[in-house]
């Protein structure tokens, strides 16, 4: 089995999650810049992280045999502090960058003028740098929240089939897929969505312009929930196909709109484990 | 020891064997851009990052890659001397992604730099990515990195299992210091029951004295067969 976890925060996690990931099937993620838990208070904090995304975070996982791309946005949380708002004028510089596959995360998570404001921003850096868009949905108040989201996706003008709004649930997920946009759910351990959830959800949905991610992060999260909700799938009847379609060929057609997801497949008979499975650390 | 410059392998020019690997689209961008670049240098920071997208990034020769090749290219067409020069490297290298850096790092002995750009050097080989190391450790950190800065990066190339044929200049800059470094590293291993890695050995076979009395060392050093 091959999985793309089209959202997780690998930068916040371990090298034997990365084995554990290797082991369970997945082969390429792509992590959204988001915040860290601990609020920054500069933008040089933010291209500092940026760079680690584009650097050090893609050698690190090439090493546990997965092939890493990021996505690049000031998060919405962070649109509300003064100063961190400058990261928005030298987004262009990152935008640029390769293994840049989309716009991300942006969206809204208080819905305040100042959020607006970055996401619309954020929506037309997208359309210049013809890049697809990830947008989160607020977890407080969240049908109003996706209702006013889809909004800005419409005005800002951006092709709705290269926009994602992910952690979507029950409630959402019918608007969003009837906008002509991407449905991306987050499988968590205890909140949101579990993989029971998830295959009821694709039963009634169907499994086209669906992503679904761990979202695994600094929290209470699991980075194997892709892994679990493949085989929630398998266990509620969908054959190989639609596990493979959800899990991988979905991804990789949304990122792939960028243009720069330069990715292997994976090769069937690859060994349970990767050759380079301890990282490097200089004082061995 | 004296460093002698003239006997470090200076890297091939990029430009005849990427003219033949390009096909008509790329190459006409290529030599767009470098027309822009000559007029007005600040449009190489939009460039720059473009590059490998334009160009591939297939291998071209035993030292550059396509991308990398044609990002040299790039530079060289930069019409910027001195500081200014250096300046405008050093925020390519600093804004630039790993594609972005090792290109730097390995245009960095076909620009006029001085030891200008060693910060840069100095800045990887504090780094842990391997690729990023082996990148600068070419010609220019052979010819330009100050003897302590040049054995510790050795050093840490045998940590990081970086094959020392890869390290620009050991021929010449070898040194006893370095040899004796070399031998107690290995001797530590030894210790340790761990493998000495082969590619030492010859730097500390030049340095007999270095070994001293210690057997299993003497031991290691021997010849194959
Ligand atoms: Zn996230």
């Amino acid at each position: 089995m091959r999985i793309f976890d089209p959202h997780i925060h690998m930068t916040s996690r371990t090298t034997d999650d990365y084995e554990a990931m290797y082991a369970a099937g997945v082969r390429a993620v792509v992590e959204p810049a988001f915040w860290l838990g601990q609020p920054r208070t500069s933008p040089e904090s933010f291209y500092d992280y940026f760079d680690g995304l584009l650097g050090w975070e893609p050698y690190r996982a090439a090493q546990f045999g997965i092939q890493h791309f990021c996505t690049i946005a000031l998060n919405p949380k962070e649109a509300n502090d003064p100063r961190c708002l400058p990261v928005l004028d030298e987004l262009d510089r990152y935008l640029a960058k390769d293994r840049v596959v989309a716009v991300g995360e942006i969206g809204y998570d208080s819905m305040t003028p100042e959020e607006d404001e970055a996401l619309a921003r954020q929506l037309q850096l997208a359309i210049e740098h013809e890049l697809p868009a990830l947008v989160h949905t607020p977890h407080r108040d969240k049908a109003a929240g996706t209702r006013r989201t889809l909004d800005v996706v419409r005005e800002s003008g951006i092709a709705p089939e290269l926009v994602v709004l992910d952690h979507l649930n029950e409630l959402t997920v019918g608007m969003v897929l009837d906008s002509g946009c991407w449905a991306g759910f987050s499988i968590y351990p205890k909140t949101k969505m579990s993989e029971d959830r998830m295959v009821e959800i694709l039963k009634e949905h169907g499994t086209g312009r669906v992503l679904v991610n761990s979202a695994a992060d600094w929290g209470r999260s699991d980075p194997l929930k892709t892994r679990k909700t493949a085989d929630a799938m398998l266990a509620a009847g969908f054959d190989d196909d639609a596990v493979d379609e959800v899990l991988w060929r979905n991804p990789v057609a949304f990122y792939g709109q960028s243009g720069r997801l330069e990715l292997e497949e994976p090769k069937p008979d690859e060994e349970a484990t990767f050759r380079g499975n301890s990282i490097r650390r200089g004082g061995a | 020891m004296a460093v002698t410059t003239a006997s470090l392998s200076t890297p091939p020019d990029p430009q005849p064997g990427l003219i033949a690997a390009l096909d008509d689209t790329a190459r006409t961008w290529l030599e767009g851009s470098v027309a822009e670049v000559a007029a007005e240098p600040a449009a190489v920071r939009r460039l720059f990052p473009a590059v490998r997208r334009r160009c591939g990034h297939g291998r071209l020769d035993s030292y550059w890659t396509v991308d990398e090749a044609a990002r040299a290219v790039l530079l060289t067409a930069l019409p910027l001397r001195g500081q200014a020069l250096a300046d405008e490297v050093t925020r390519l290298h600093r804004h630039g992604d790993p594609a972005e850096q090792r290109a730097v790092l390995r245009a960095l002995p076909l620009l006029d730099l001085g030891d200008l750009a060693l910060a840069l050097v100095r800045e990887t080989l504090r780094g842990n990515d391997t690729t990023l190391i082996e990148a600068a450790l070419g010609p220019y950190a052979a010819a330009h990195l100050p003897d302590a800065e040049y054995r510790q990066a050795v050093l840490k190339c045998v940590f990081y299992e970086i094959p020392l044929d890869r390290v620009t200049g050991l021929g010449t800059r070898a040194d006893r210091e370095l040899a004796r470094m070399l031998a107690d590293f290995a001797h530590e291993r030894i210790v340790a029951g761990r493998d000495v890695p082969e590619d030492i050995l010859p730097v500390v076979r030049a340095f007999p004295d270095v070994v001293g009395g210690r057997a299993e060392l003497q031991h290691a050093l021997k010849e194959e067969g």
